[in-house]
């Protein structure tokens, strides 16, 4: 087996927001994703999986960079080996790199579904192509967005990634409020694009959807990321991991007992120094003040001393 | 289809309880007010005798009870007769339309220059908010805001009018000229200066309603889509929000006739401006009823059927209001 193509190469991403604090006059800078790694490969799915409001959606919108205007980012993203720097990625947006958001109202409310699929770069022919690939007739071309159903918007969005065949596929939260069936029909979506050579970069909260398509899971905790391993190892459960976070994780799904652990995950802007996870975590001791590195344990990476 | 028929009825309906209902507030009003209709008819110095007075009192109806005076009146205008202005000794409608005449074109002038100069700055200003052409201009549209109408018709007369010399000082046509001989030049430029001094008056709101529009709009999801699929500023600007905030400012533009309509009887004034704004102050000095009332109920109609229109154009350009009730909800928890 020949080593694939990374794609998409995040290092040491660090995002902070220059805002108001509560009860401050004062703005200040609130880091809210800390030296994150990531990569994604050619053909591959890779799951951000992690609790809500932990940031995730910001680790997409970092790599797209359309951050608003008050976010500093530090670290490096390179894309295809390239450093992906603002200028290189409005090149990109849109034809080598594609991003399907949460939901249908990512779409501008006025505008005839086709014409926004169809976007600045791409023909009616492609559209037309592409919406007989996801089984969407005549008829929706001239819809509005508000009169697509859950699956129908769902598949448009698809639809807009793929216009002009992306070598790397952002999705952020692509199933919430889809039934079983449908949200396995979009995963099955994404395994194809993926089957196909394209990257996909998959940001959910929804740990067992993950299971199903993913190649590598990346667990997110606190604005970081603290373990990416292969899939399987997730299926076989706690003592195939690396770290504890995504242990507990793991015995928190319902399949495994739901067990949950104690306190709560740290809020951007009242971090511990050292390990994120300290506070929680069994196997806390003194190495865990200091700095923590990114490590790579059984073909998997982690972010704890402990691991092994 | 049905539904629209239905929408018209409705909103004819409306119009006429509305009509209704002016028609017996203004009515009220003026049968409250100190006004004698026979005194300002005949004048305060006339010798006609006690005897006269009363026959002509009881001839008008004068002596019958408010709900009967009403209903006669009410029947007159139906029938077309409006009575006549005491001020101008012509019949009201004859006044009504002349008046409304000059004043339609005052207002004409005025409703376009300040939407389409209000839309253009709010949008400039929306995207380079908090930028020094955003702040000069939000400032000044505030300080017009907050001052009064005639204020700033006095400023402006004095000086473009008087110091300048750029504009005639008042009247819509030359004086002195004679009514064959004046030009559609002659009358532009009389109306010049009017529509300037309301142009930037009521440029304020639609400015100030585009710019917040659009920071909201540019703001929101789906430009963030638009952007991550790679539209630049100007894709972005005139693929999605021209679109979306074209509907909303014309709206906003139609129902604000009343404020138009309010400021023009007032920069009338200023300016010595013949159109319906004069003849309501001179027919309110005068005590001349007939006037008043025909005048009130025109003006409603005028402001109604701007509000009117403003439904109306809603319904044909949303397709979410025109193909349906918004019945999606999308409540999704969003991770930043």
């Amino acid at each position: 087996m020949t080593e694939k193509r990374t794609i998409l190469s995040v290092e040491d991403l660090t995002v902070a927001f220059n805002m108001y604090r509560k009860g401050g006059f004062k703005k200040t800078d609130l880091e809210v994703i800390h030296q994150l790694s990531i990569d994604v490969k050619e053909g591959e799915i890779v799951a951000v999986v992690g609790s809500s409001g932990s940031g995730k959606s910001i680790l997409a919108h970092s790599v797209l960079h359309i951050l608003p205007k008050n976010a500093k980012v530090g670290g490096k993203i390179t894309f295809d080996g390239k450093e992906l720097d603002e200028k290189y990625c409005r090149e990109l947006l849109g034809k080598d790199i594609a991003f399907i958001p949460q939901s249908v109202d990512y779409l501008d409310p006025l505008m005839h579904v086709d014409k926004q699929v169809i976007g600045v770069y791409g023909t009616k022919e492609r559209q037309r192509e592409v919406f007989n690939r996801y089984q969407l007739d005549e008829r929706v071309d001239k819809l509005y967005p508000f009169q697509l159903s859950g699956g129908m918007a769902r598949r448009v969005l698809i639809s807009s990634a793929v216009m002009e065949h992306p070598k790397l596929i952002i999705a952020d939260e692509p199933t919430p409020g889809l039934n079983v069936e449908m949200a396995m029909e979009t995963l099955n979506h994404f395994r194809e694009l993926a089957d196909k050579g394209t990257a996909v970069l998959m940001i959910t909260h929804d740990i067992d959807l993950a299971f199903e398509v993913a190649d590598r899971i990346a667990v997110f905790y606190a604005g970081t990321v603290v373990e990416i391993a292969p899939t399987l190892d997730f299926i076989m459960g706690r003592g195939f991991l690396r770290h504890p976070y995504s242990m507990a994780f793991v015995d928190a799904l319902p399949q495994k007992g739901f067990k949950p652990i104690d306190g709560k995950q740290p809020y951007a802007g009242d971090l511990p120094s050292g390990c994120l996870f300290a506070d929680r975590c069994p196997l806390r001791d003194d190495a865990c003040a200091g700095e923590i590195e990114m490590r790579d344990v059984r073909g998997g990476k982690v972010r704890c001393v402990h691991a092994t | 289809m049905n539904k629209r028929i239905k929408n018209a009825i409705f909103e004819s309906v409306r119009m006429i309880l509305l009509l209704i209902a002016v028609s017996i507030i203004a009515f009220l009003l003026i049968i409250n007010s100190p006004i004698d209709p026979l005194t300002s008819y005949v004048g305060p110095e006339s010798t006609l005798s006690q005897e006269a007075r009363e026959e002509i009192a009881e001839h008008w109806g004068l002596y019958d009870t408010p709900a009967e005076r009403f209903f006669s009146w009410v029947g007159n205008i139906l029938k077309g007769d409006w009575g006549d202005s005491i001020t101008y000794k012509r019949p009201v409608k004859d006044v009504i339309s002349e008046r409304f005449g000059y004043s339609f074109g005052l207002m004409a002038c005025t409703w376009v220059i300040s939407g389409v100069l209000g839309f253009i700055v709010g949008i400039i200003c929306g995207m380079r908010e908090g930028g020094w052409f955003d702040r000069l201009m939000k400032s000044f549209c505030l300080m017009v805001k907050s001052a009064p109408t005639f204020w700033i018709g006095l400023l402006f007369l004095v000086i473009f009018a008087v110091e300048l010399k750029l504009f005639p000082i008042g009247m819509a046509v030359p004086l002195g000229k004679p009514a064959s001989e004046v030009t559609f030049f002659d009358r532009l430029y009389h109306m010049a200066l009017p529509v300037i001094t309301l142009s930037v008056i009521s440029m304020s709101d639609i400015m100030l309603y585009t710019r917040q529009k659009l920071i909201e709009i540019i703001n929101s999801d789906f430009i963030l889509y638009a952007r991550a699929r790679g539209e630049n500023e100007k894709q972005i600007v005139m693929r999605h929000v021209m679109r979306n905030i074209a509907l909303p400012a014309i709206t906003v533009q139609f129902a604000s006739f009343s404020e138009l309509f309010g400021g023009m009887a007032l920069a009338e004034n200023v300016f010595s401006y013949p159109g319906i704004g004069t003849a309501t102050t001179a027919a309110a000095i005068n005590a001349d009823v007939p006037l008043l009332l025909g005048i009130a109920v025109c003006s409603a109609v005028f402001v109604f059927a701007g509000n009117l229109m403003a439904n109306i154009l809603y319904g044909v350009f949303d397709p979410r209001i025109k193909e349906g009730v918004v019945t999606y909800e999308h409540t999704h928890a969003h991770s930043h």
